[in-house]
Formats: C-alpha cells, sequence, structure tokens
C-alpha cells in the first residue's frame, strides 16, 4: 500500500490502517444507500410524474413486509458497524502493557512534553519508530485535545483527571500535531510536530538534548523535600500508609470500597487527601494543592511507581 | 376567478384589525406565527452574515481577515443565534404555530396569552444574547464548555448564556402549548390516526422540548453561579468536574438536535404527500418513528464524549444506542421515498426542496451513523468533519424543510402566490451551493482539520475555497426567497383555497383564512390525506393515476 | 356550541370541561419540565456526594436540622390548607377558599422567614462558598465548598420557587375575594394547588438530602 489515497491522511501508526478500513467500509455502505435512495426517489418521481393537472396518487399506501425489512436491514447493518466500531475503539484506548509512558501536560497554548528519560519538549514529541508509546496526559487550566491524524487517535486533555492515550508509530517523519478542544483565543496556534524517527537517530536525537532530570528522579528530590516520608514509610504505627509497592495494587478504603491505585488515584490522593482514605489509617494528610504544580505531581508519581514494593 | 378575488376581499386575520398594537398584543396563533417568521427572520440574516465572515476568513491559510479574538467570537456568536434563536425556534414557530390549529380544526392554540408570551421570551432571550454579542463577544462556542466558559473566558458569557435560558422559557412554553392543543382540542372525528404527520412530528418535538429544555436552563444556571460566584460545581480546582458540564449539556442538546430536524421531517411528509397526490406510505410507522426518534433521542448524549476520557464501556452503551436513533431516520426516508411509487408527482418549488431535502437528510443521518462508530469518531472528533456532519442535517435537513414548508404555505398565509420560476431557481442555488459548501468539509475533516480553527496548514486551501464559494452560492439562494417573498406580497397573483390541489383541513379554509380559522366548525369525517379514496374532502374531481 | 358562551370560557374553547381539562394538563406537563430542571441539580448532588461522601456528611452536619424540620412541618400544613382551599372552590365555599388561601400564605412566608435565618446563620459562619468561605473542619475545608453550593443552589431555587408561588397567590385571591370562583370554575386554583404542591414536594426530597443523610457522622474521626 504506497500509493496515496486521496483525502486520507498519512498512516502513521499500527492503528492507522485500521481505522482506514473501517473508514472504507462505511464509506462503501453510505454510498450503497444514498444511491439505492436516489435511484428509487428519481426513478419513481419520473415514472409517476403528474401527466394531467387532475390526476391522483394509487391508495397502495403501506405493506408490512417493506416496513418489517427496511427496518431489519438497517438494524443488521448498524449493529455490525457498532460491533466493528467499538472492536477498533477498545484498541484505540487499551494501551498495550509494554508502552513506554510520556507525560504530556496542555495549558493555553502550548503542548509540554516529558521523555520517560527527562528530555523535555515544547510543541513537539519525539519517538522513535515501532516503539508502543502511551501518553499520560493533563491540563493546566482549561479542557484541551491531542490529536495526531497521522496516527487516527485523540484523546482530551481535561484539568483534574489524567486521560490517556497510545500509538506505535510505522513510519518515520513528521507529523501535525493539533489541539482540537477549543481552549480561547490561541487554540489553532496550539499545534506542533510529533517526529517519528529510526530508533538509531533517535538515541543520537535524545544525547543531542541538554537532559534535565528524570521525571521520577525529580519526584524523588520532591518526595524528600515534601517529607512525605515523614508519614509514608514501610514502618508501622505511623500516620499515613507505606508506599512501596503500592502502583497498581488494589487498596482497601476506610469506607469499605476498594480502589485500584493507579495515577489517577495517586493524583487524588497528593491533591485531596481526604476523598479516598485508606482502611485502618485518619483523615490527617494535608492538601498539596497549593504547593504543587501538575508537572510536580506526574513526578511524584513516578516515583512512587518506582518505589519497589514489599510483596503482600 | 372573480369568486377569488372576492374571497381575499372577505375579512381575514390579516384584515382582521390594524395598527402596530393590533400585531403586538395578538393572541391570534397565525399572527403569532408571523411574529415569529420577522424575529426569526432576522437572527437567520445576523447568523449568516457571521457565517459569511468565517468562511471569508478561512478563504486563505493565514489568520489574516480577523484577529483570533474576533474569529473565536465570529463563530461563537454565528452558532448561538443559529441553534438557539434560529433552527430551533424557526419551523415550530412560525409554522408550527401557523398551522397545527388549523390542521387539527380548531379555533386557536389551548393557550393564545402563553403562545405571545412564549414570542415576546424569545425576542428578549435573543435581544440579550446580540446585547452581550455586540457588548464585547463571547467566544467559547454554542457548547459553552467549561471550565474555559466558567473560568477563564473574559467575554460576555452571562448575558448570552441568560439569553439563552430565557429562550429556552419560550420553546418549553410553546411545546407545552402545542401538546395540550393536540390533546384536547381536535376537531370532532380528528383522531390520533387521521392527524396529519406533521403534528404527530411536531408532538414529538414538543415532548423534547419539555422534557429536555429545562436541564439546560439549570445547566446554565450553574455556569452562570459558577461564573458569577465560583460555586465550584464545573472548577476542577475547587473538586468540580468539567466534564459533567458535558453531561448535562449534551443532555439538552443532543436531543435539541432533534428538535431542530423533526419539525423540517414534518414539513417534509407534507410536501412529499402533497406533490405525490398520495397518502405518506407506511403513516403508522412514520408516526412511531418521530416518537422513537424523541424518547431515542434522550439516550445518546454520551457519544459527544467517546474522547472526554469517558469509560469505554459508556462509549460502548452510548454508541450501541447511537445506532438505534439511525432506524427510526431510515424508516422515515424509506416510507417517503417509497410514497412517490404509483403517486401523481409534480416538480413545483416546494417539492424539489422536499427531494433535496431526502438527498441532504441521507448524507447527514448516514455521516451520523458513522460519527456514532467509535473506532471512526475518535479520529474525526471536532473536526471539520463533525461541523459538515451536523451542516448537512441543520442546514441540509431543517433548513431545506423550513424553506420547502415557507413556499408550500406561502399561498396560505399571504393569500399570494410567489413566481414559481424564481422558486425553482432558488431550490437549485440552495441545493448546488449547499453541497459545495459543506462537502469539502468532510474531506477536510478526514484530513484532520479540527474544527473552529483560525489558521489551518496549506495543503488544505483548495477545499476550504471551494467552501468558502460553495457558501457564496448558498447565500444567494438565500437571498433570493426573500426578493420574490416580498414582490409576492405586493404583486403576486391571488392563491384561492387550495393552489396545489392539496389536502388537509388548511386548504379547506380561506387564503388567508378567517381570523377564528373555519367560517364552520370542520368535522373529520374521513381518513388523512384522501387523495385516492374518493373520499369526502376533495374539492375537484381528480382521478387516479391508473385512469391514465 | 349551541349553549351560550360563559363569560369565563375563552373563545378558543367549546367547553368548560374542555378548558378545565387543557389547563390542568397544561399544569401537569409545566411540572413534568419542573421535575427536569431540579433533576439537573439532583444529579449534581449524586455526583459530588458519591465524589466525596466524607465531605457531605461533614456539611451536612452543619445545617440546623431543628429549622429544616420545623419548616418541613409548616410547608406540609401549608399543602394541607391549600388542599383546604381547593375543596373549598370545588364546593362553592367562598369566605373559606379565602382564608384558606390566606392561611396558606402566611404558612408560606412563614418558610420564607426561617430560610433567611438560616441563610444569615450560615453567612455567619463562613459557609457562604466564595472568598469567605471557611469550614471548621481542617481536614475538610476546600473539599466541603461544594456541598454548600449545591445546598444554596438547590433550596435557593426551591425558595425562588415559594417566591414565586407567594406572588401568584396573591395574585389569586383578589378574584377569590370578589368571589369569581365557584363548583364551575376552579381551574386556576386547582393549577395552583398543583404547583402548591410541586413545590413543596419538591422540599420533601431536599430536606433528607441535604440535612438528614450522614447525621451519624460525628467529625472527621
Amino acid at each position: 500500500m504506497n500509493f496515496k489515497i486521496p483525502f486520507v491522511p498519512e498512516q502513521a501508526s499500527t492503528m492507522a490502517r485500521d481505522v482506514d478500513q473501517l473508514t472504507f467500509f462505511l464509506v462503501g455502505m453510505a454510498v450503497f444507500f444514498t444511491v439505492l435512495i436516489a435511484v428509487m426517489v428519481l426513478y419513481f418521481a419520473l415514472r409517476y410524474r403528474r401527466r394531467a393537472a387532475d390526476q391522483v396518487g394509487s391508495s397502495f399506501d403501506h405493506s408490512t413486509l417493506l416496513e418489517v425489512t427496511w427496518t431489519v436491514i438497517p438494524l443488521l447493518i448498524v449493529l455490525f458497524t457498532f460491533g466493528w466500531g467499538a472492536k477498533v475503539y477498545f484498541r484505540l484506548y487499551r494501551p498495550p502493557a509494554d508502552a513506554v509512558q510520556y507525560y504530556v501536560t496542555g495549558k493555553q497554548w502550548m503542548w509540554k512534553a516529558q521523555h520517560p528519560t527527562g528530555q523535555r519538549e515544547i510543541n513537539e514529541l519525539h519517538v522513535p519508530v515501532g516503539q508502543p508509546t502511551r501518553l499520560l496526559m493533563t491540563s493546566e487550566d482549561v479542557i484541551h485535545s491531542f490529536f495526531v491524524p497521522a496516527f487516527r487517535t485523540k484523546a482530551d486533555v481535561v484539568p483534574g483527571r489524567y486521560t490517556s492515550l497510545w500509538f506505535t508509530p510505522t513510519k518515520p517523519g513528521r507529523y501535525h500535531l493539533f489541539c482540537t478542544e477549543y481552549c480561547g483565543a490561541e487554540h489553532s496556534r496550539m499545534i506542533g510536530w510529533v517526529t517519528v524517527q529510526e530508533p538509531e537517530e533517535h538515541q543520537r536525537w535524545l544525547a543531542s538534548v541538554p537532559v534535565q532530570t528524570a521525571p521520577a528522579v525529580a519526584g524523588g528530590e520532591l518526595y524528600a523535600r515534601l517529607a512525605c516520608g515523614n508519614c509514608h514509610r514501610e514502618e508501622p504505627g505511623l500516620a499515613g500508609p507505606p508506599l512501596h509497592g503500592l502502583f497498581g495494587r488494589e487498596v482497601e478504603l476506610a469506607d469499605g470500597r476498594t480502589v485500584r491505585a493507579d495515577e489517577q488515584y495517586l493524583r487524588e490522593s497528593i491533591l485531596r487527601p481526604g476523598a479516598k482514605v485508606v482502611a485502618g489509617y485518619q483523615p490527617v494528610m494535608p492538601s498539596y494543592q497549593s504547593q504543587v504544580t501538575e508537572e510536580n505531581v506526574l513526578a511524584l508519581i513516578d516515583y512512587i511507581k518506582s518505589l519497589e514494593g514489599v510483596a503482600r | 376567478m372573480s369568486s377569488e378575488a372576492m374571497a381575499a376581499e372577505r375579512p381575514n386575520y390579516l384584515n382582521a384589525t390594524t395598527g402596530l398594537k393590533s400585531w403586538l398584543l395578538t393572541l391570534d396563533h397565525k399572527r403569532i406565527g408571523i411574529l415569529y417568521l420577522l424575529g426569526v427572520s432576522a437572527f437567520f440574516v445576523l447568523g449568516g452574515i457571521f457565517a459569511m465572515l468565517i468562511r471569508l476568513e478561512l478563504v486563505t491559510p493565514a489568520g489574516d481577515l480577523v484577529q483570533p479574538d474576533a474569529y473565536n467570537r465570529l463563530f461563537t456568536s454565528h452558532g448561538v443565534l443559529m441553534v438557539f434563536f434560529f433552527l430551533i425556534p424557526a419551523i415550530p414557530g412560525v409554522l408550527g404555530n401557523f398551522l397545527i390549529p388549523i390542521m387539527i380544526g380548531t379555533k386557536d392554540l389551548a393557550f393564545p396569552r402563553l403562545n405571545l408570551l412564549s414570542w415576546y421570551l424569545f425576542m428578549a432571550g435573543g435581544t440579550m444574547a446580540l446585547g452581550g454579542i455586540i457588548a464585547g463577544g463571547v467566544d467559547t462556542g454554542w457548547t459553552f464548555y467549561t471550565p474555559y466558559s466558567s473560568t477563564y473566558t473574559m467575554t460576555a458569557v452571562i448575558p448570552v448564556g441568560l439569553g439563552v435560558f430565557v429562550n429556552g422559557f419560550s420553546g418549553i412554553l410553546t411545546g407545552l402549548n402545542f401538546m395540550v392543543t393536540i390533546h384536547r382540542m381536535r376537531a370532532p372525528g380528528m383522531t390520533w390516526f387521521r392527524l396529519p404527520l406533521f403534528v404527530w412530528s411536531h408532538y414529538a418535538t414538543s415532548l423534547i422540548q419539555v422534557l429536555g429544555t429545562p436541564v439546560l436552563a439549570i445547566t446554565l444556571v450553574l455556569l452562570v453561579f459558577e461564573r458569577a460566584f465560583h460555586i465550584g460545581v464545573f472548577d476542577p480546582t475547587r473538586g468540580g468536574d468539567p466534564v459533567f458540564f458535558q453531561h448535562l449539556f449534551w443532555f439538552y442538546s443532543h436531543p435539541a438536535v432533534y428538535i431542530m430536524i423533526l419539525p423540517s421531517m414534518a414539513v417534509i411528509s407534507e410536501l412529499i404527500a402533497a406533490f405525490a397526490r398520495k397518502r405518506i406510505f407506511g403513516y403508522h410507522a412514520v408516526a412511531f418513528a418521530s416518537i422513537g426518534i424523541a424518547v431515542l433521542g434522550f439516550l445518546v448524549w454520551g457519544h459527544h464524549m467517546f474522547v472526554s476520557g469517558q469509560s469505554v464501556y459508556a462509549g460502548t452503551a452510548f454508541s450501541l444506542l447511537t445506532m438505534l436513533v439511525a432506524i427510526p431516520s431510515a424508516i422515515k426516508v424509506f416510507n417517503w421515498s417509497f410514497t412517490l411509487y404509483q403517486g401523481s408527482v409534480s416538480f413545483q418549488t416546494p417539492m424539489l426542496y422536499a427531494l433535496g431535502f431526502i438527498g441532504l437528510f441521507m448524507i447527514g443521518g448516514l455521516t451520523g451513523v458513522f460519527l456514532g462508530t467509535l473506532g471512526f469518531d475518535v479520529h474525526v472528533h471536532d473536526t471539520y468533519f463533525v461541523v459538515a456532519h451536523f451542516h448537512y442535517v441543520m442546514v441540509g435537513g431543517t433548513i431545506m424543510g423550513y424553506l420547502g414548508g415557507l413556499h408550500y404555505w406561502w399561498p396560505k398565509i399571504t393569500g399570494k402566490l410567489y413566481p414559481e420560476f424564481w422558486g425553482k431557481i432558488s431550490a437549485l442555488l440552495v441545493f448546488v451551493g449547499f453541497n459545495l459548501t459543506f462537502f469539502p468539509q468532510f474531506l477536510l475533516g478526514y484530513m484532520g482539520m479540527p474544527r473552529r480553527y483560525h489558521a489551518y496548514p496549506e495543503e488544505w486551501q483548495v477545499l476550504n475555497v471551494l467552501s468558502s464559494a460553495g457558501a457564496s452560492i448558498l447565500g444567494l439562494g438565500f437571498v433570493l426567497p426573500v426578493l420574490y417573498f416580498a414582490w409576492s406580497l405586493k404583486k403576486g397573483p391571488l392563491a384561492g383555497r387550495n393552489p396545489w390541489g392539496a389536502r388537509g383541513l388548511e386548504w379547506e379554509t380561506d387564503s388567508p383564512p378567517p381570523t377564528l380559522n373555519f367560517d364552520e366548525p370542520p368535522v373529520m369525517n374521513h381518513e388523512v390525506y384522501p387523495y385516492a379514496d374518493g373520499e369526502p374532502g376533495s374539492t375537484s374531481g381528480m382521478k387516479p393515476a391508473s385512469a391514465h | 356550541m349551541s349553549t351560550a358562551h360563559p363569560a369565563v370560557l375563552h373563545h378558543q374553547f367549546d367547553t368548560l370541561e374542555q378548558q378545565k381539562e387543557s389547563a390542568t394538563l397544561g399544569m401537569w406537563l409545566f411540572l413534568v419540565q419542573e421535575i427536569l430542571f431540579f433533576g439537573g441539580l439532583f444529579m449534581a448532588y449524586m455526583l459530588y456526594r458519591w465524589r466525596d461522601p466524607q465531605a457531605f456528611a461533614a456539611g451536612s452536619h452543619e445545617l440546623d436540622i431543628t429549622l429544616g424540620l420545623v419548616n418541613t412541618v409548616i410547608l406540609i400544613a401549608s399543602s394541607l390548607t391549600m388542599a383546604m382551599a381547593v375543596h373549598s372552590a370545588q364546593t362553592d365555599k367562598n369566605k373559606a377558599l379565602v382564608r384558606y388561601l390566606v392561611a396558606t400564605g402566611i404558612l408560606g412566608l412563614a418558610f420564607l422567614v426561617i430560610k433567611y435565618f438560616e441563610y444569615s446563620a450560615k453567612w455567619e459562619h463562613h459557609l457562604v462558598p466564595g472568598p469567605n468561605f471557611h469550614f471548621p473542619e481542617l481536614a475538610i475545608d476546600g473539599r466541603a465548598e461544594i456541598f454548600f453550593s449545591l445546598y444554596f443552589a438547590m433550596t435557593g431555587m426551591h425558595a425562588l420557587h415559594m417566591v414565586v408561588g407567594l406572588v401568584l397567590l396573591g395574585w389569586l385571591l383578589v378574584p377569590a375575594a370578589r368571589g369569581r370562583f365557584n363548583s364551575q370554575y376552579h381551574n386556576p386554583i386547582e393549577c395552583f394547588g398543583l404547583y402548591w404542591h410541586f413545590v413543596d414536594i419538591v422540599w420533601i426530597f431536599l430536606f433528607p438530602l441535604l440535612y438528614l443523610i450522614g447525621r451519624h457522622y460525628h467529625g472527621a474521626v
């Protein structure tokens, strides 16, 4: 498939072809029905055109068989369409387990990205070809949306929570990055590029960028500065639960619920600690809302993730 | 012709009383319909001017005609005025008001004072919104998404939001009025299944107005509170959830799409029956499809949030329900098409609009299925594909129906005929201009052009220029009817009671009708659309097609 | 149509019965839209309560249950007097109609006066959302604001409906005092009664949701 299909953007991710195939099916279906109706309408209209001023139509005005036909057949078609669409959707929003995680923060009007190895970029993202890539995203102000047409994927970037998307680039090149959720005056300038590189080239690029601290390391420094460890340590009797090996585990809460300790939960526990209190602890932790930025929170989460756990 | 000339001089709703006060304080549903015609036309012109400026800006890739701030105000004003002050009130306000009491054979709506109040609320809401637009403008998009609208924008969200809020009550009261009228005021013999499909579809519309609009009202109240008093419900820094706003907003605003399209479908059913001179095929199916659309319409709002971070399972459920809405729409299209079979089809202007409607609504509806398909929506969400889709439904659907209906009932409303030749020209211009404007936007959307963009990459210029060129043809197509309708008021030939040879109670009274609609209270003693039945109600000796 | 048009029959109707049925159906439809209007607020309450039950329990604890209870009793009593007013109109007891309407009005006013004292107490305790908001319990501060936002939005919208009700009541008292309502014609009284009962029922939902649920909560322990 090297020829260029008109009006179809570059296929540069593993999902692009799946989405395009779905599109071709949809277009085929639409063309079929539109032509069917157009031919029917034009044929009937001309064949039964009025030939005398006082002429009226026949009394043939209902048919249960026809009604059932044009209820059931479209129903089957849309159910099939639904199933296909849902299959693609689940793949689009379910990252593979080995995906490498990058952090993206949207703010009026720029995209800030941070590599797992610490490099930071603005309105640019460099990734190696063939690497399953997951973006964990949040916004510092209003809702934005991260859209790369060549990858056929997009997700809103919402303040106050994390959203994510993933892709595996298949073709080196530079691809448009757009903000697709209206975000204010410079919305149409909140754009950038995703650059897909061959792995060696990507390594060279990584080396050429001045490395700042990797998020997990920065998180560790922040963790020490905020003295989180005073309460969260692997010791009994402290005010806070230990965080080692916490990430990904099921946590039992004081009110009897259980939640999975994912990024969303860690974020909420830093900013609104009382909302989900771990069973056996008191809601004594103050909110860190005013002391940390979204990027700080991401770094803290990365650090907590890196804490090797005591198996329980 | 002399008897018709005399008929025109008989007392009718237009000449019964005179003076500005007799119009501004009128309780006559027909006059209130005319007041709506003036109101919605004014908002349509303003919204259209904004649209033209948007298309003009997008002729070149760079944002060079207006500043980004101004551009954002343009598309917001265009959306707010067109959606809330034209598309929603147009057909119910003008044609529904005028025709529902006549079609069911009664003297007026159940609550004439409430009806007048609806118009004043509509005008008051429109004036407030317009005031906000003039005094600073609003730049949130017609969707008012939080937290941009509640915390970040510096523009006039509160007056515009309150304008939409006040206008909402106009819609609620109109819907309530229609429902009570249809339930309680039908003429003797006018059973539910003898109601013209126009009435059925308006009943479905009213159902959504009454059930959906209050949710928009409370949403706007919360938005205004959030903005004015920082109550925090949509503000993530205070523990609120901005996406909650989207749920509340679309709980109304998706059904609102059906508020806009169902009245148009109402018109199309009447046009097809009249110009095929045949009862609408599958009358019961079409009637229940309207109700089905209204009910299912309340269960699909989440399809506006497939990429908002809602759970994939919620997305799946909403997608499935969205697919189901396609079915009643398909039933309608198939039944309309099949009505032409063995009909007596003529191609006067209203019928051209009706046939154009079927084509454009097909594309609008099918691309709706595209967007309801999860895997496809992710790519085109918030791109020009969506813009093209809803313009096919809103302009290709609603406005085609509105214009078709306006032509069809113009002789009834004014007693005058419009020039048929120019009517056909305008229908053609609208159809061609519309497709040229909006079809390229499907392609732009799939290529990735986001909506609400003031500037765009150069590779998309050709399609954007095509779209802007189409818009100017479309604009011309909209200007023409204004001119010849105005001409027909002065110089149009007298229409007579039934210029189309159509069936329905509205064609059995004078054009224009007397103030109380009928000289004698009508009795419905035959089925609806009795073209082939040879039943009472046929005023001229028409013959079935088979006789030829 | 053969009989003369009674003066109270509007021109668009054929019979008084049709007029009455239309008015009643219209009123019910109006109440349906009212339910959806409040429905948005109840959805907000459910969502935020589910997200932070602790803050809601703590917020609920700050409300004055005694005043809430007194107001509940007052409103239920006003519904009784309103029902008696409708009954009086239906049975041609004009004096009783006026008496019951006045009693309903007084009870409604009493509700609003008590509500005013509740609101002003919240203001003094810095429990009105905004820059002055300050919740006594430190662990909850910053989270309880939404509870009070919803408290004021919900009870405020309810109080607004009470005010509208009282205005309508005053407007109905004039024709009632002139004896315009009787067993033949009493639509306005009946429709107003439906409205008054509806506003009452909304409070019956608000009171437990805002005041009662979470009473077992005693501080952030």
